[in-house]
């Protein structure tokens, strides 16, 4: 998502708010750091723009709770992406491995919303070009269904149902100014 | 047999009516009768037009025009006599070619046809070609040009200046240094720089402008200077005619109205051929100064230098497209907006540009007469009211290489009258 | 960004910033060794090049390959165009084969403006006649960055052959559009004579203008322009305009030296010179390759249907 949406929706509310997200991602960190067994060679990689400000928010929650150190780094999808024929190019976004590469790690992807899973689908072929991971998992603050591509989570912030009309729109501190999740409806539609 | 045209403006003054008979106007006045009525209300009546600078491309690229379709499209224009350029394949530069090219005409009948000799052999600028037998021929030939080239070499024009003296001829002269256009293709301005075509200088023109005025005078000959682009042209014909050198000058209609920006921004896209010409479009400051050398009588004539050329010819990259446009269906309109409509010049300005002047150049007797008792009934009735798109797909002229599709212009060529006869009538042929 | 890239006036300030950035973090990746990108798959780049121009095409097949297009090589030596097909049927038939974007190189200045009308797919001028080679000056300005950083006050000098040059022409529009300061060093032979309307400063005297310049672009001279008299001799003309081994030498340490080559060693640029660290002209070409990916992914993604991602 991540640009502003100019169109005419008329009502929004927020789904989640500051301490809510707050919440969602300590309990992602806890369920990482069970499933991975400590953290243990664990990478994490946000998908840009907001994965990443996401991925270095669990990375410190990781940290306070374990002691030591997660990699973290940023996965640029763009390139990989399989509607280039139907959008405008856009600018790219950055990837950014850790010194010590994705190797035989543990690769978390993060990302803020979990939609159709194609971009899920063009991070794996990304990561495929990059090196060979041990694992591959997937974080998503906000789950909203109408997956098109046998894809799901492992780790989920919150699972939203919506109709496809509707619009999921995340703010995050560092980007937004403000922690919010927030759904927009239009309503003649 | 005769023909009463009723309520023509002739000239653009009072309502009047014209008595033809026998291919001659016998009256002009109020409630003439006839045996046929040419209601000819709210039009406007001129002299039938004659072009001094004609392409007919006949005999050799027939499949760009002939003299039939040309002629037809300069009936469709208000013309009652062309003259046909002489850079025909065979080039017209013998007796033989000119009388080809003058009995075509005469079978066509749409307007009359008045070969011009090559200066030249082969307008190769290297020998002069039979001046003498084809001013004798049948055609009757006066005006000898080697247009699309220039008479360069100087001994070279200023014997053909004095040749032509034995016969009243003229030379026209074609205007372009060649050393200084080799590989030219626009006016060299700020656009040729932007858009990196080769220049097309001015002083290219100048130059051979200056150099031949002073050849004429030297010599004591007729010059005439053909499609004049540029300002500085026109400031050195001012000049010579104010000496009192027998030297006269025309300009196009595309070069009144359309300037060398239209090469880099127009409605039909950037490097589009349709505008390659030559002489080159020029600037707007050339344009006005044309415009106004037009309407004070230094440059003397409007003629077409209509050039027709295939459709292959003009769909290419500008580097590889042929240089012309058509303009016989389009000139007195063209100058109408240029020159009318922006108070420049009136009809009877238009009447003596577009009909007495090239006559009296031409050596026409037959053409470029007023609408008068006595006169050839030579005669052009003129809409002046109305205003249109232009549509190429109209013209009689086998090609389509107007640069004004897409404009709107002013006027229409109700009917046209060749000694007596409807050549056209309600804008069609007759 | 329009349709086409045909001059380097088509770019707004902003597209030409995306385009570099753009390219910026195509550097990264195949700094990283990923030599190619899914990007394109099945899309059809055509190199339709009617002058001999290895170099350019060889850089553009590189950036389109990288991105996973298909590439036909069009060229018109020993083709249907050599014997005396038209640029329009070459086009039409191009678009018979569905090409979504042309690279194009012609000898004629506008050719590409041409093509652009004929054909559905973009249009990417690759080198047009005297008129402008926007990708070099694309490729230059991103060299600039990486060794320079902003533009933004640069002095560029560019020196050479500035009447036929299409580098020079692109090099103005877009490094003015970016903010830098372009001077043209040239004898006047080798200037339009409407040069003062241009985006730029002139000067004829070389000396005067390289303690002012950060950036000092040389551009090839052709012998055969001596012969049509626009300078006496190679001597003379390199004795004015060369950048031989003690003009260099006066350089501030920083500045950088180009050429978009094929150089005439010894003639507009010594040996030495072309050799040196601060000569990017080995960079030019690798950034060729990638600035010129940057172009192909921005003009082909697709139409801007306004629609929002989630």
């Amino acid at each position: 998502m991540a640009e502003a949406v100019s169109r005419a929706h008329t009502s929004a509310h927020a789904v989640l708010e500051g301490p809510d997200i707050n919440r969602a991602l300590i309990r992602i960190s806890h369920e990482i750091l069970e499933r991975t067994k400590g953290g243990e060679d664990v990478v994490l990689l946000g998908i840009p723009t907001r994965g990443v400000h996401l991925a270095r928010r669990l990375a410190g929650h990781i940290r306070q709770f374990e002691g030591h150190p997660v990699p973290v780094g940023s996965l640029d999808i763009t390139m990989y992406r399989d509607d280039l024929r139907t959008r405008p190019a856009r600018p790219l976004g950055r990837t950014e491995l850790p010194p010590d590469g994705i190797d035989d790690k543990t690769v978390v992807l993060v990302d803020d919303v979990l939609y159709s899973g194609r971009t899920v689908r063009a991070a794996l072929d990304a990561l495929n070009d990059l090196g060979r991971p041990r694992a591959v998992q997937l974080a998503a603050l906000v789950d909203r269904g109408h997956r098109e591509l046998p894809i799901r989570a492992d780790y989920v912030g919150k699972n939203l149902p919506t109709s496809k009309s509707e619009i999921v729109k995340v703010y995050l501190e560092e980007r937004d100014g403000r922690d919010a999740v927030l759904l927009l409806k239009e309503e003649d539609k | 047999m005769s023909i009463v045209i009723k309520g023509a403006r002739i000239l653009g003054g009072e309502p009047a009516d014209i008595l033809i008979e026998d291919g001659v106007v016998t009256a002009v006045g109020q409630d003439l009768t006839g045996d046929e009525t040419v209601d000819a209300r709210g039009l406007i009546a001129l002299p039938g037009l004659v072009d001094l600078h004609t392409h007919l491309r006949e005999p050799g690229r027939e499949d760009a025009e002939t003299v039939e379709s040309g002629t037809r499209a300069a009936a469709l224009g208000g013309y009652t006599a062309v003259h046909a350029m002489a850079n025909t394949s065979p080039v017209a530069d013998t007796a033989g070619v000119v009388e080809q090219v003058w009995r075509l005409g005469l079978a066509a009948g749409h307007c009359d046809v008045q070969p011009v000799g090559a200066v030249t052999e082969g307008l190769s600028g290297e020998r002069l070609a039979e001046l003498g037998a084809m001013a004798d021929s049948a055609a009757r030939v006066r005006v000898f040009s080697d247009d699309g080239k220039c008479v360069s070499d100087a001994v070279l024009m200023r014997r053909a200046l004095e040749y032509v003296k034995a016969f009243d001829g003229v030379v026209a002269q074609h205007a372009q240094e060649p050393r200084l256009t080799a590989g030219a293709q626009m006016n060299e301005g700020a656009v040729s720089g932007r858009l990196g075509l080769t220049g097309w200088p001015a002083v290219a023109e100048e130059a051979i402008i200056a150099r031949d005025c002073l050849l004429a005078a030297h010599v004591g000959s007729r010059l005439h200077v053909c499609h004049v682009s540029t300002a500085g042209s026109v400031e050195i014909i001012r000049w010579a005619k104010s000496k009192g050198w027998d030297v006269t000058a025309e300009v196009t209609p595309h070069h009144l109205l359309l300037t060398d920006d239209l090469v880099e921004d127009s409605p039909v896209g950037a490097y589009n051929p349709i505008y390659k010409v030559n002489p080159p479009l020029r600037t707007r400051a050339d344009v006005e100064a044309l415009r106004e050398a037009l309407a004070d009588g230094t440059i003397d004539v409007v003629a077409t230098d209509h050039a027709p050329h295939p459709v292959e010819d003009k769909e290419t990259e500008w580097g590889a497209a042929a240089m012309g446009m058509i303009g016989l269906e389009t000139a007195l309109a063209v100058v109408q907006e240029a020159m009318v409509e922006t108070g420049l010049l009136d009809w009877a300005g238009v009447a003596e540009r577009m009909s007495y002047a090239p006559a009296r150049i031409g050596r026409l007797a037959g053409h470029g007469h007023p609408i008068a008792a006595g006169s050839p009934a030579n005669i052009t009735l003129y809409d002046a009211s109305v205003r249109a798109e232009v549509d190429p797909g109209s013209y009689a002229s086998k090609s389509r290489n107007t640069p004004y599709e897409g404009r709107s212009l002013p006027g229409r060529v109700v009917a046209t009258f060749l000694r007596g006869r409807p050549t056209v009538l309600d804008g069609k042929l007759a | 960004m329009k349709r086409h890239l045909i001059s380097a006036a088509d770019l707004s300030r902003d597209d030409a910033l995306l385009i570099l950035d753009t390219a910026d973090e195509l550097a990264r990746i195949s700094d990283r060794s990923i030599k190619k990108l899914p990007t394109l798959r099945g899309r059809t780049v055509v190199n339709l090049f009617f002058e001999d121009s290895t170099r350019t095409r060889i850089s553009f097949e590189a950036a389109a390959k990288r991105l996973s297009a298909d590439v036909i090589n069009f060229s018109a030596k020993g083709s249907s165009v050599s014997k005396g097909e038209s640029l329009k049927d070459t086009a039409l038939t191009l678009e018979a084969m569905g090409a979504d974007a042309v690279v194009i190189r012609h000898g004629a200045s506008g050719a590409p403006h041409r093509l652009a009308g004929w054909v559905r797919g973009s249009v990417v001028n690759a080198g047009d006649g005297t008129h402008e080679h926007p990708t070099q000056a694309l490729l230059d300005a991103f060299t600039m960055r990486r060794r320079l950083g902003s533009l933004e006050g640069r002095r560029v000098t560019i020196v050479g052959d500035i009447l036929h040059s299409r580098v020079a022409r692109s090099n103005v529009l877009l490094l003015s559009t970016l903010g830098a300061e372009v001077t043209l060093v040239a004898p006047p032979t080798l200037l339009p004579v409407s040069v003062g309307s241009w985006p730029c400063e002139v000067s004829y005297d070389l000396d005067s203008m390289l303690p002012k310049s950060d950036v000092v672009m040389m551009l090839r001279v052709q012998r055969e322009r001596m012969n049509a008299a626009f300078f006496p001799t190679e001597r003379e003309y390199s004795r004015r305009y060369g950048l031989d081994r003690d003009r260099a030498a006066k350089l501030d340490d920083g500045v950088i030296v180009m050429h978009p080559g094929p150089m005439n060693r010894g003639m507009e640029i010594a040996a030495e010179v072309a050799d040196s660290p601060r000569s990017t002209i080995v960079e030019q070409v690798a950034n060729g390759v990638t600035t010129r990916m940057a172009v192909l992914y921005l003009l082909l993604g697709g139409a801007d249907l306004g629609g929002e991602d989630q």
